[in-house]
């Protein structure tokens, strides 16, 4: 640069020097442009009245008859809980073979929820009411052998939307579109009182 | 942009002079209407450009005086659109423009798109044109997806579920995805009121920008024609292409009768037929969202159908998924798929025809059978259409490759009326 700050030639200017200042001014505020997104993106994630309303759902088992079939409402989604006959258990058996995932091993569930019954208790099933496929309300169909559905139909849950079929542990059959089994909540049952949102084995809240 | 025109014209005097001194007034008259020339040749498949834009306008103006009177949120915005239908003034009118006009875009922006498949428009120079087009596209799809939830019937909330769901599928992220799109455990209020600002603010400024960036695309390089030859390679003594004519008062005349004829059909729908039963507005919709009963089938819109029965034709879920946003991508890459020295179908062999026929067919089939129940015969012929449908894309570099074509003319085909 000339004394007096003007520059006065193409030779005055040190190129590599305005180039480094440049991509650094330009580098700093990518970054600061990035932190900025945090909050607009974060204001998307649910609130805090919607995560209070979330809170953990009790209910009171004895209201339900055996073989009948309560809704309840947590996290607004439908829970829905079965009270399985002795029949209802023992039909879960032998149709393994017609199962997309017999043994839960790529479906949800909390650990405790992870075995044959897919259950805490044999005789209350726990599921969340929500179709894995598409998310539409599958309809209970506990009834054995309807015609719709086949002579081998064991009773279980179908879905209107898409046609996916789970038997009554929740458990997806072979040609349903949904590929996983329905998902089963966080839930614990003590005497006759189960609440939903809170595991058995942590007893903290989802 | 042509290089600016200097007007031979004497400079004009009084406020007209004043503000053309000070506006570019005369300069985008000149290069983009009166200077602008464009093929002679342009047949009935041309009208469906400027309808696109009327269809556009029409949507933004209804949607603004819908505003008006809707109040979003879960327990008011049900009764709201009832209050627009019965309490408003002329609102019953107003919302049925809305919501026809909605259907009458897509039928218009599809038969606009069928064009460039036809003719080869989206063929150099012109690949921006078409990327930009598809981002309008994809852009209008996202607006109608919204726009539908809003009304907050049964339908609305099950094809939100629906819809959202789709993001689930995706590997590791799928469920935090929905959540945070949702912004609650499920379908809920944040979530219309989401869908309201998206539908409302930020997609419509992102169309009308995206539309301005067709369009200058457009004008940058030149309509293409029937021929799908460039006529800037024919110039006249004046300069400007023999085979063109000035956009105005030409086209613009010619296009003013089919947005008549198009505001006629519209307002048939309006005033007589405004469901279409059950197409433009299905059944369940004028029922309150109800998360506790689901509708007995769940079908989008007519102009989502087609890729909705791709979805349902595969039995595994994210393959479904992913299948399906491939069909609405697989437009993108038209321009790298087609390899075919000529670019109009009237040149092209009979393989290019006999393929454009099949996925013509395959996705009006695809469409109709996207609005009936997934099960039985409907699934087979929904696979076998999601195959033929895909094999046009697929199969487009080999087939437009080896086929004998025609030889183009040098000048547009072109018989004026004795």
């Amino acid at each position: 640069m000339a004394d007096n700050g003007v520059i006065t030639t193409d030779d005055d200017v040190d190129t590599s020097r305005r180039k480094f200042l440049t991509t650094a001014t330009v580098a700093t505020g990518v970054v600061g442009a990035a932190f900025v997104l945090v909050p607009f993106v974060s204001s998307w994630k649910p609130s805090e009245r919607a995560r209070a309303l979330g809170a953990p759902t009790e209910f009171d088992l004895s209201k339900v008859e055996a073989g009948q079939m309560v809704i309840l409402t947590w996290r607004k989604q439908q829970i829905y809980v079965v009270k399985r006959t002795p029949e209802m258990v023992e039909a879960l058996k032998g149709h393994d073979g017609r199962l997309k995932d017999p043994t839960s091993e790529k479906s949800e569930q909390p650990a405790y929820a992870k075995n044959e019954l897919r259950a805490i208790r044999p005789d209350v099933l726990v599921l969340i009411g929500i179709c894995t496929h598409l998310g539409c309300l599958p309809k209970q169909r506990f009834e054995k052998a309807i015609p719709e559905l086949g002579a081998d139909w064991p009773g279980g849950f179908f879905c209107p939307c898409h046609g996916s079929r789970f038997d009554l542990a929740g458990r997806v059959f072979d040609g349903s579109p949904a590929s996983v089994n329905l998902r089963i909540p966080p839930y614990n049952i003590a005497g006759e009182t189960l609440t939903i949102g809170v595991d058995e084995t942590t007893k903290g809240a989802a | 942009m042509a290089p600016p025109v200097t007007s031979t014209a004497p400079p004009m005097k009084g406020f007209k002079g004043w503000l053309y001194d000070r506006l570019p007034v005369q300069n985008f008259i000149e290069t983009q209407l009166t200077g602008y020339y464009a093929p002679k040749n342009f047949n009935f498949w041309y009208y469906f450009g400027v309808l696109s834009l009327v269809a556009l306008v029409l949507q933004l103006v209804t949607g603004i005086f819908l505003t008006m009177f809707y109040k979003v949120g879960e327990a008011t915005a049900f009764d709201s659109v009832e209050f627009i239908m019965r309490e408003v003034e002329w609102g019953w009118l107003i919302r049925y423009l809305h919501s026809s006009g909605a259907s009458f875009f897509f039928i218009v922006v599809y038969l606009h798109m069928f064009r460039a498949m036809l003719y080869g428009s989206y063929r150099a120079p012109r690949e921006m044109l078409w990327l930009f087009g598809m981002a309008v596209y994809l852009a209008l799809m996202a607006e109608a997806f919204m726009g539908y939830v809003l009304p907050w019937g049964n339908m609305s909330f099950w094809g939100a579920q629906v819809i959202v769901n789709l993001f689930s599928t995706i590997p590791a992220i799928g469920p935090g995805l929905v959540e945070w799109i949702r912004g609650d455990y499920g379908i809920a209020d944040a979530t219309l009121n989401r869908f309201f600002s998206l539908h409302v603010v930020a997609i419509p400024l992102a169309l009308i920008l995206l539309v301005v960036l067709h369009l200058v695309a457009l004008r940058h390089k030149g309509s293409n024609n029937p021929d799908g030859i460039e006529i800037k390679k024919k110039l006249g003594a004046d300069g400007h292409p023999v085979d063109g004519i000035p956009f105005h008062p030409y086209y613009t005349v010619k296009d003013l009768v089919g947005v008549g004829i198009f505001l006629i059909l519209l307002a048939v729908v309006v005033f007589f037929v405004p469901t279409l039963g059950g197409l433009f507005l299905e059944g369940p919709n004028f029922e309150p969202a109800n998360p506790l009963s689901t509708p007995e089938h769940i079908a989008p819109v007519w102009y989502f159908t087609p890729f909705y029965a791709i979805l349902r034709a595969v039995p595994d879920q994210q393959t479904g998924a992913l299948l399906m946003f491939l069909a609405v991508a697989a437009f993108i890459f038209l321009p790298w798929l087609d390899r075919s020295p000529v670019k109009s179908i009237r040149y092209k062999g009979w393989m290019s025809k006999l393929m454009l026929t099949v996925f013509a067919v395959s996705f009006v089939a695809l469409g109709y059978l996207g609005l009936q129940p997934a099960e039985g015969v409907y699934v087979f012929w929904a696979r076998l259409f999601s195959v033929l449908y895909f094999a046009f894309f697929i199969l487009m570099p080999f087939y437009t490759r080896m086929e004998q074509t025609k030889p183009v003319p040098e000048r547009l085909t072109y018989h004026a009326h004795a």
